[in-house]
């Protein structure tokens, strides 16, 4: 049996765990009331492109010189993953799912034929990447330096979307990330950014757009949409960094919670059999010192 | 003159204004449009130049926007700016002194995109200090 020494040596290396853990879930819970004003900050942006592109899509007079980004080149043959991914470990099964997704996708891909390329953003999800699929990874971003997401961050992934989609180094690029749903449930969720898939114009939107539908454009409206198109991928993946990040913070905050309760039940156990075995001890040191006092 | 121009100005981080204003002027890419209510619906794109914002028969607000989009529909104008700076918050002497770097740095630059990116920003900087002037 462990000596009451061990124990009590054990129980506070414990409760340290276990202040580390209160710790780092409330800082993380203080990130994520941060991160998801930030999302919410950044919505009325996303939807207002995404009226334009719907109301601009609508409006082309020939759908068949669209620009290729919106288009595609008519082939799916390359594929680019962009896996978003944490910096930092400790968030539960955040990073793990998002991998374990962009793997199933990849796999697929690969068995019938086609080719993928990898680009991480984060270092958790090259980490567990390079692995098994390490000869397909580009190049990963880092984002370490980053304190405050912002559009600044977004814009030169982007920029490097385009252009490798312009030396025709890929046909369709998806983006791999967590969609922060509430602090206990975030969904992985894969976005085609490459050929935008021009927005399907739903019931809905037919109904709204069909009223205001005659707009004038200045310039034209290719020459708008030229413009439009790779700012249109900067923002999706400005808004994926940004639920990314509120997702993370979620999990990392669920996570911390589940060690720090799971510490308080290890300390109650031990101090359980700690005190047990003091009491052992004293009544062993009883029993002693009454025999001994009746042999005399 | 009761009606009154809803206007949102928003950047990716965030909306920075949203207000109502008798005439709002956008510097459009293919030159300064004012936009009054029951303007017909566009959409234009924005250079970098500043938005003015009259109400009350006075310029009311002077925002520098570095480009984007400006789109107007029955319910108001919305602009999709890239990044907005108030007028009132630019220092000269801060440009100038950026204007400065920048040509220096278009003097060093040895790359065509280094050179491209340097010219870039001096285009930007002179359309900013032409605002503050």
């Amino acid at each position: 049996m462990a000596s009451l020494k061990d124990l009590r040596v054990r129980i506070n290396s414990v409760r340290s765990t276990q202040k580390i853990t209160r710790a780092m879930q409330m800082v993380a819970a203080s990130k994520l009331r941060r991160a998801q004003e930030q999302a919410e900050a950044g919505r009325p942006y996303a939807n207002h492109m995404r009226r334009m592109m719907v109301s601009l899509t609508a409006a082309l007079t020939n759908p068949d010189d669209a620009p290729v980004l919106m288009v595609g080149r008519g082939e799916a043959k390359t594929h680019l993953f962009v896996v978003a991914s944490s910096e930092r470990g400790l968030c539960g099964s955040f990073n793990t799912n998002i991998v374990r997704r962009a793997r199933q996708r990849a796999t697929t891909l690969l068995q019938s034929g086609n080719k993928v390329r990898i680009l991480c953003i984060g270092k958790k999800g090259r980490d567990m990447l390079r692995r098994d699929l390490g000869d397909h990874i580009v190049d990963t971003i880092d984002m370490s330096g980053v304190r405050r997401l912002g559009f600044g961050d977004a814009t030169p992934i982007a920029r490097r979307i385009t252009e490798m989609f312009e030396a025709e180094e890929f046909d369709v690029c998806t983006l791999f990330y967590s969609h922060f749903k509430s602090v206990l449930s975030q969904e992985v969720t894969e976005h085609q950014l490459i050929p935008v898939g021009v927005p399907e114009a739903s019931q809905e939107d037919a109904r709204v757009e069909g009223a205001d539908a005659m707009y004038e454009y200045e310039p034209e409206e290719d020459e708008i949409l030229e413009d439009l198109l790779p700012r249109n991928v900067a923002v999706q993946i400005y808004h994926a960094l940004l639920e990314n990040a509120a997702s993370e913070q979620g999990a990392r905050m669920t996570a911390m919670d589940n060690a720090t309760r799971n510490a308080g039940e290890m300390i109650d156990r031990l101090t359980l059999v700690y005190n047990r075995t003091r009491q052992a001890m004293i009544t062993k040191e009883l029993i002693e010192i009454i025999s001994g006092a009746e042999a005399l | 003159m009761d009606d009154k121009l809803a206007l949102e100005l928003v950047s990716p981080e965030r909306l920075l204004v949203s207000a109502e204003a008798d005439m709002v002027v956008v510097p459009g890419s293919e030159g300064d449009f004012g936009v009054l209510s029951g303007h017909a619906p566009v959409i234009s794109s924005v250079r970098p130049g500043v938005i003015e914002v009259h109400d009350e028969d006075k310029e009311t607000e002077r925002i520098f926007i570095t480009g984007g989009f400006a789109e107007v529909t029955a319910e108001g104008l919305t602009v999709l700016a890239e990044e907005a700076i108030p007028v009132a918050e630019m220092d000269r002497e801060d440009l100038e002194q950026r204007l400065r770097n920048a040509e220096e740095d278009l003097e060093d630059a040895e790359t065509d995109e280094a050179t491209h990116r340097a010219q870039a920003t001096i285009a930007l900087l002179t359309e900013m200090l032409k605002a503050v002037a």
